[in-house]
């Protein structure tokens, strides 16, 4: 409550600014015209903890800007609904963000399917669209297949396919060269995120030394672990690689009652929350998990100032989402300013050069003519993530060494491998 | 090995199940009402706990205290504010009060379930456990917190028996149970053996949601499930009939403790929904049912 509670009071009085400022701003159409604000909607899941940073995150980015004078005298102006994670409701928000709204770009949803089902929407109405935290390799290979349809998407997050990379990366360096592990179990739950994630566990991880002895996916309704592992530990693997983001505490839960003797690995959307640690009584220590941007990291020099804005504004530190919702309002009013225009096909032209530095690294595209068009870049010098670990009740970066904070540690009730320094 | 692995995991999930089937059977059984919020009741009782042990810093026990506490109190409402008055109303026809009650009580479910969610977010929440660490039986290694989850399931399921077999109140509730209007006829007041009743329901799913809380964690999206879950439990078994639940539950959890182990932890509910399915063909009164 104390989170929500404030924020839904905020987008309350917003709209009802908002709604001032439209009437007002009907009256004197015409003689203002140069200065009409840059207006985007924003489409998130605000109960959800990943998706309640993302209005927020992109409120302060429209603050800061609006602060220095917006964009050639323009103000950004934000629309922000609560799509209450549903696909119908978020396609409600679309067509009125568009028709009503007269909105010029959209930021929406953390939720693959939430985000395939806009996809359409954003073709048909040629809006520019972009999603700050799904994940699915469909988004972006969509708009390769049928690009002049759906060039109006952007993907503004790491794609499974992506993900499944950094994770291989990391774990060559500080497990395979680290501590000599040499096998791992895939345990993801049977979700569609999952699927892409899984077949680039599977061709990845032999390349960086990690036999895969088996894998396993569960039903997200599961409801006791054990039996998945003890299967684990019946195959008597190094490490666990994970891909979960629905479910996150139940496994982690019963993995430290348990004490199963092997670390996990890899991506796990709820241990990326700062509110993880309390959600599982601590049980989340010596977890290791993806990220791309962290509070107290430094991976370009806007992403720990930010964390500490969000913070300073609301309570807690945004989740993953939130960094990429900051960057993306940023970046589109730069593509407007390169433009020189909100018309949307001028703006789509201007995004696909983006090159901005963000809080989660430097933002670029891919083209026409790679597979996953309009999605960000991955790679060193580029978005390239981190290896994070919760240490009494803390996140800390323990890879790559020029943003690690910390030093990796395990439980004792955990065997990882042989360090080899 | 395997075997004895799936004797104890089995046992303890099983028992978890039974213990969160009693109540919603026992309601039934009673007063005929199928309520669907009992989901709704079990999460408020995990994520009070939570809230009052790791939030306000309670600790274990007064946490879980506190939860079984608030989700009585909301039983002992959702009784007072939705079943009794549409029980009561002279609008509806009696026909269709079933139905009512079947609505109003998936209604207000929702409505906590989406209270919950607006106050601590639709993430999952793990009750502090009160016992921690592991001891090996027969060369399994088994945490603490399974054998005290399936420990205090059976001493609260054993309580309940000697309540309802031995003491006065026990009897005349099973008596209401077996035929309201004779019980009346007795000189028994049915409101106040509806109260006793729902109070009892309130105790047993705070049990069971904070058992649930510290075995697995519980979020808001676990209300659907949960029901689900009690009803195909309670419906397999026989609806009214608490020993056909107990019997039902530890069915559906070995079954489904088996499905994980030996064929795929992908399709461990899937076994279990087909028993139902062919139950309800060859046998619609379950396997103890009455009616």
């Amino acid at each position: 409550m104390r989170k929500l509670a404030p924020a839904a009071t905020r987008r309350l009085v917003r709209a009802l600014l908002a709604s001032t400022v439209l009437i007002g701003s009907h009256a004197v159409t015409s003689t203002v015209q140069a200065a009409d604000p840059i207006r985007i909607a924003v489409i998130a899941e605000a109960q959800a903890l990943a998706g309640a940073s993302i209005p927020q995150a992109a409120q302060l980015a429209a603050d800061e800007i609006n602060a220095k004078g917006g964009i050639d005298g323009r103000k950004v102006e934000l629309v922000t609904y609560d799509n209450k994670s549903s696909a119908a409701d978020s396609v409600r928000a679309f067509q009125r963000a568009a028709s009503e709204d007269k909105v010029h770009a959209v930021i929406a949803s953390y939720i693959s399917e939430v985000v395939l089902a806009l996809q359409p929407w954003s073709a048909r109405l040629k809006m520019p669209f972009i999603t700050p935290g799904a994940a699915s390799n469909e988004i972006p290979l969509n708009v390769h297949k049928d690009y002049a349809r759906n060039k109006y998407s952007f993907h503004g997050y790491l794609t499974s396919k992506a993900q499944s990379q950094a994770v291989c990366d990391a774990a060559k360096a500080i497990l395979v060269e680290g501590r000599q592990m040499k096998t791992a179990v895939i345990m993801s739950e049977d979700a569609a995120w999952t699927k892409p994630l899984d077949e680039g566990y599977k061709e990845c991880l032999p390349k960086v030394g990690l036999k895969v002895l088996d894998h396993i996916r569960f039903s997200p309704s599961t409801t006791d672990f054990n039996p998945i592992f003890s299967r684990i530990e019946g195959a008597k693997p190094d490490v666990i690689v994970t891909g979960i983001s629905h479910v996150g505490v139940q496994p982690t839960v019963q993995w430290r009652s348990q004490q199963v003797p092997i670390p996990m690995i890899g991506i796990a959307s709820q241990a990326t929350n700062a509110t993880f640690w309390k959600e599982t009584n601590g049980a989340t220590e010596g977890v290791l998990f993806e990220m791309f941007a962290a509070p107290g990291t430094n991976v370009t020099p806007k992403t720990a100032p930010f964390a500490e804005a969000f913070k300073a504004k609301y309570g807690n530190y945004p989740s993953y989402a939130g960094y990429t919702a900051y960057d993306e309002v940023y970046y589109i009013t730069d593509a407007v300013r390169r433009a020189g225009s909100t018309d949307p096909d001028k703006l789509v032209e201007a995004l696909e050069k983006t090159d901005w530095e963000g809080t989660l690294g430097r933002i670029q595209f891919y083209g026409r003519e790679d597979d996953f068009t309009h999605s960000i870049k991955y790679g060193p010098g580029l978005v390239s993530g981190m290896m994070m670990q919760w240490q009494d009740g803390k996140q800390l970066a323990v890879w790559p060494p020029q943003v690690a904070n910390g030093k990796i540690t395990f439980p004792s009730f955990v065997k990882a491998g042989t360090a080899a320094n | 090995m395997t075997a004895i692995q799936i004797l104890i995991d089995g046992f303890a999930i099983s028992a978890l199940y039974a213990l969160g089937a009693t109540g919603f059977t026992l309601i039934f059984g009673v007063s005929g009402v199928l309520n669907l919020s009992h989901g709704a009741l079990m999460v408020t009782a995990a994520v009070v706990a939570w809230a009052a042990s790791s939030e306000l810093g309670l600790g274990a026990y007064a946490g879980a205290a506190v939860g079984v506490a608030v989700c009585t109190l909301l039983t002992l409402a959702t009784y007072g504010l939705v079943v009794k008055p549409i029980d009561r109303s002279r609008a509806i026809p009696p026909e269709e009060k079933e139905i009512f009650i079947l609505t109003g009580t998936l209604l207000w479910g929702i409505m906590i379930q989406e209270f919950i969610a607006y106050l601590f977010t639709s993430n999952a929440k793990t009750v502090r456990p009160i016992v921690e660490g592991v001891v090996v039986i027969a060369g399994v290694r088994t945490p603490w917190n399974q054998i005290f989850t399936a420990v205090i399931c059976w001493g609260t399921i054993a309580l309940l028996w000697v309540l309802v077999n031995r003491t006065r109140t026990g009897k005349v509730v099973l008596a209401a149970s077996m035929n309201p209007r004779g019980v009346t006829l007795l000189g028994f007041e049915l409101s106040r053996i509806y109260v006793a009743i729902w109070l009892i329901y309130g105790v047993l799913a705070g049990i069971a949601g904070v058992l649930l809380g510290q075995f697995l964690g519980v979020s808001s999206y676990s209300v659907g499930p949960l029901t689900a879950s009690a009803f195909s439990i309670v419906v397999l078994g026989g609806l009214g009939s608490v020993s056909g639940s107990l019997i039902a539950a530890y069915v559906v959890g070995y079954l489904e403790t088996l499905t994980a182990y030996l064929i795929s932890p992908a399709y461990r509910t899937i076994p279990s929904l087909l028993l139902l399915v062919a139950v309800m063909y060859v046998r619609p009164q379950g396997l103890l049912g009455r009616r």
